[in-house]
């Protein structure tokens, strides 16, 4: 970790109380700044806190919000709700992993895509529906999700 | 009266689009001289017509829906600069009734859709906060919870705990401090109520939880909810601002010497949350994983001291009641429990949203009269309530009166609220397997039978999705199920094997189909079907080319193939062919 992001480990950390109730909101905090958690953050973390190490990877790995990975630049989400099920999820999934030639839960090589399955994003009668960043997709087929992926990596199809 | 614009503005409808619309409004009306307000509103309801336009005029309310920007400068232009309304994306108008709202009885979304969730004084408006001041004013707080004790509330998480009793348990216990919680951390695949409450109506839950705070002696409290709603978090925390601002929250509420505090704790991710020991491990800062109860949380809950725990549409159900009295709302609903239950209608349904019904609603009038029936008219095969913890139920149960006593006899749940609607071209053995992988997935791991007994039973629904398996499986999921239900500790466990168990009781053949006979008549599971091309095939090559595993071939203008062997069976074929060349079997 450089001087320049140990300083914001500091910033963020001093924004809570040292106590474990805190450990959650910290992590999401830590998580919004660097996009996942770097193990110098948990180790930070468990110092500022006063809790052992495992205790903070024990709570990281539970959520599933938490990820210990750097992420890629857009992040997309796969709802796999029932509603969505009912309506092609899984068909969608295919493409998107067909098309970025990685699995759920991975990132392409060049850093662009991390593809993610999640359980509801709550806008059911959008089905199938995806969540780019802060954007969701609904009413999917196989060629608007297409369309969707060709917008995000800004060549024209 | 100045005529007035509203957009809903929920999650639903902004990914449907009414950022956009919003914004083409604004437009059109700053280029007019005409004096018209735009305005932000939560969730209509009405999520098969978003993005939705509402215009207030003198003469009465006109909705439209699936508005583009358009659109929305033409109904500027148009309606409100001509007086003619723009006919064919009008629903509602002075002259034109919707059924879809006519069968409904609003009371916790009576005001979502209508104010802006943003602005406290317009909940004010509505008769917002009388309540918190009529108990302030009036009545003990035991006074209180008698009044909720006598509406027959019952609590809109799932279980159905009567919630005047718990609220007397917390009551009761003597502790120096107390604690409340709104549990929001809605996580039932299918099911967005509790998001568009937030999201359309916050001060409803507030003041429900300061009525509630008062009545049992509490003085602070957490509305634990999901990251992944931040609309709903930023409304929640405008709203505790504002109510701070106007003396509903904080110190000395309305000059009084009760004080009561909320803070928003956001959920990480963990369907387990959704039980309250776990929630409250998790706000502790913990991994959410249950304990046994006794103690319950009414004497040793949050930081072991004794607290109420209730859901959001819970909440939102207490200031109406104190308003309009237990008598009103007890009327409604069933002689053993009161109101109305908030449904999320989605899957194959035509008109899909948010509807609210007095309980004891039979079903066949959710899902025909409000929700208009089953898409593209095909044929109803099951309905599935309560999500993961609950259960399908087949057509013959149409008629049954949702109420929590007749849907558990049935072997499903009221739950939350999810009710997604399933067609012929559903599989109900990939349904069941659907559900178990997603229990499987969130056990949190403390219980065995939970823990190992969920995967066993996915191993064993896997296999029947490929055609393998015996009857001996069959007792076996059984029994496994039995075990799972007995030794777990909380309700995830508890209730993980319903999905199977009731999809096994009405949906049998279709089990056996799959064992015996290696035959998905839905055309859902991928190992037992495959895909064929027909004589009608054209030659157009555009199945080959869109084939991912390149199992199509053939020459242009002549029919084409399909190689058994490559085909990864994932349907590109069908979708792309013109000329419906393409068979499953």
């Amino acid at each position: 970790m450089q001087v320049s992001e140990s300083k914001i480990m500091e910033e963020i950390l001093s924004e809570y109380h040292p106590e474990k109730s805190s450990l959650i909101p910290v992590l999401q905090a830590i998580q919004k700044q660097f996009g996942y958690l770097p193990r110098e953050a948990m180790e930070a973390i468990a110092e500022y806190l006063e809790i052992p190490l495992s205790t903070v990877y024990g709570v990281s790995t539970f959520y599933a919000q938490f990820r210990l990975e750097p992420l890629g630049d857009h992040l997309i989400k796969v709802c796999h709700g029932t509603a969505c099920h009912v309506r092609g999820a899984d068909k969608i999934n295919e493409v998107l992993e067909n098309e970025l030639g990685i699995k759920s839960g991975e990132t392409t090589p060049d850093g662009t895509f991390t593809l993610e399955r999640v359980a509801c994003l709550g806008c059911c009668s959008l089905a199938p529906v995806i969540m780019v960043d802060d954007t969701a997709h609904g009413n999917l087929s196989r060629e608007k999700v297409k369309k969707v992926l060709a917008g995000y990596r800004g060549d024209p199809r | 009266m100045k005529p007035k614009i509203s957009v809903g503005y929920a999650s639903c409808g902004i990914a449907a689009g009414a950022s956009e619309v919003d914004k083409a409004l604004r437009d059109a009306v700053s280029t007019t001289s005409m004096d018209v307000e735009v305005r932000r509103v939560g969730c209509v309801g009405m999520c098969h017509n978003e993005p939705i336009v509402e215009v207030h005029m003198e003469e009465g309310v006109y909705v439209y829906g699936d508005v583009s920007p358009d659109d929305a400068e033409s109904i500027v232009r148009s309606h409100l600069g001509e007086g003619v309304p723009l006919e064919e994306k009008l629903i509602v108008s002075p002259e034109k009734d919707y059924d879809y709202f006519s069968s409904q009885k609003k009371i916790v979304l009576r005001n979502s859709g209508v104010i802006d969730p943003e602005n406290i004084q317009e909940y004010i408006d509505s008769g917002g906060y009388d309540a918190l001041k009529k108990v302030l004013d009036e009545m003990s707080p035991q006074d209180v919870i008698d009044e909720i004790k006598d509406s027959n509330l019952r609590g809109r998480g799932g279980a159905g705990f009567p919630t005047g009793l718990k609220w007397q348990f917390a009551a009761d216990a003597n502790a120096d401090k107390k604690y409340i919680i709104c549990n929001a951390d809605e996580g039932d695949p299918g099911a967005f109520m509790d998001r568009s409450i937030l999201e359309g109506d916050p001060h409803a839950i507030l003041e429900g939880m300061i009525i509630g705070a008062y009545a049992i002696g509490a003085d602070e409290a957490y509305i634990y909810c999901r990251a992944e709603y931040p609309l709903a978090l930023k409304r929640l925390n405008i709203g505790i601002e504002q109510a701070k601002e106007r003396s509903f929250l904080g110190e000395d509420i309305l000059g009084t010497d009760f004080s009561f505090d909320i803070h928003i704790k956001e959920g990480a991710g963990a369907f387990v949350c959704g039980e309250e020991t776990a929630l409250m491990h998790s706000i502790e800062g913990g991994r959410g994983m249950p304990r046994p109860r006794p103690p319950f949380p009414a004497q040793k809950g949050l930081f072991d001291k004794p607290t109420n725990i209730n859901n959001v549409e819970t909440w939102a159900n207490v200031p109406w009641i104190i308003r309009n009295g237990a008598d009103r709302y007890s009327e409604i609903g069933t002689e053993r429990s009161g109101g109305t239950k908030v449904f999320a209608l989605a899957g194959k349904i035509k008109r899909g949203g948010l509807v609210e019904v007095p309980i004891g609603t039979p079903l066949r009038e959710i899902i025909y009269d409000i929700g208009g029936g089953i898409d593209q008219d095909l044929e109803f095969k099951a309905v599935q309530l309560g999500g993961p913890s609950g259960g399908c139920l087949p057509a013959e149960y149409l008629d049954t009166p949702v109420d929590y006593e007749t849907l558990t006899e049935a072997g499903a749940i009221m739950g939350s609220g999810g009710m997604i609607v399933m067609d012929e071209c559903d599989c109900m053995v990939n349904v069941a397997q659907y559900f178990l992988d997603f229990t499987q997935k969130e056990s949190c791991g403390k219980c065995t039978f939970c823990r190992v007994g969920t995967k066993r039973m996915l191993e064993i629904l896997d296999r029947f999705t490929e055609g393998e398996g015996s009857q001996e499986d069959i007792e076996k999921l059984r029994s496994l199920a039995k075990y799972i239900k007995s030794y777990s500790l909380c309700g995830l466990g508890q209730t993980a094997p319903n999905p199977v168990l009731t999809t096994l009781r009405y949906f049998y053949d279709e089990y056996i189909q799959h064992i015996e006979h290696g035959h998905c008549t839905a055309t859902v599971c991928r190992p037992l079907i495959i895909f064929q091309i027909t004589d009608e095939c054209v030659g157009c090559t555009r199945c080959a080319s869109e084939c991912p595993a390149d199992a199509i071939s053939g020459d242009p203008k002549s029919k084409h193939v399909i190689d058994q062997g490559t085909c990864v069976k994932c349907g590109a074929c069908v979708e792309v062919c013109p000329v419906d060349a393409v068979e499953v079997e």
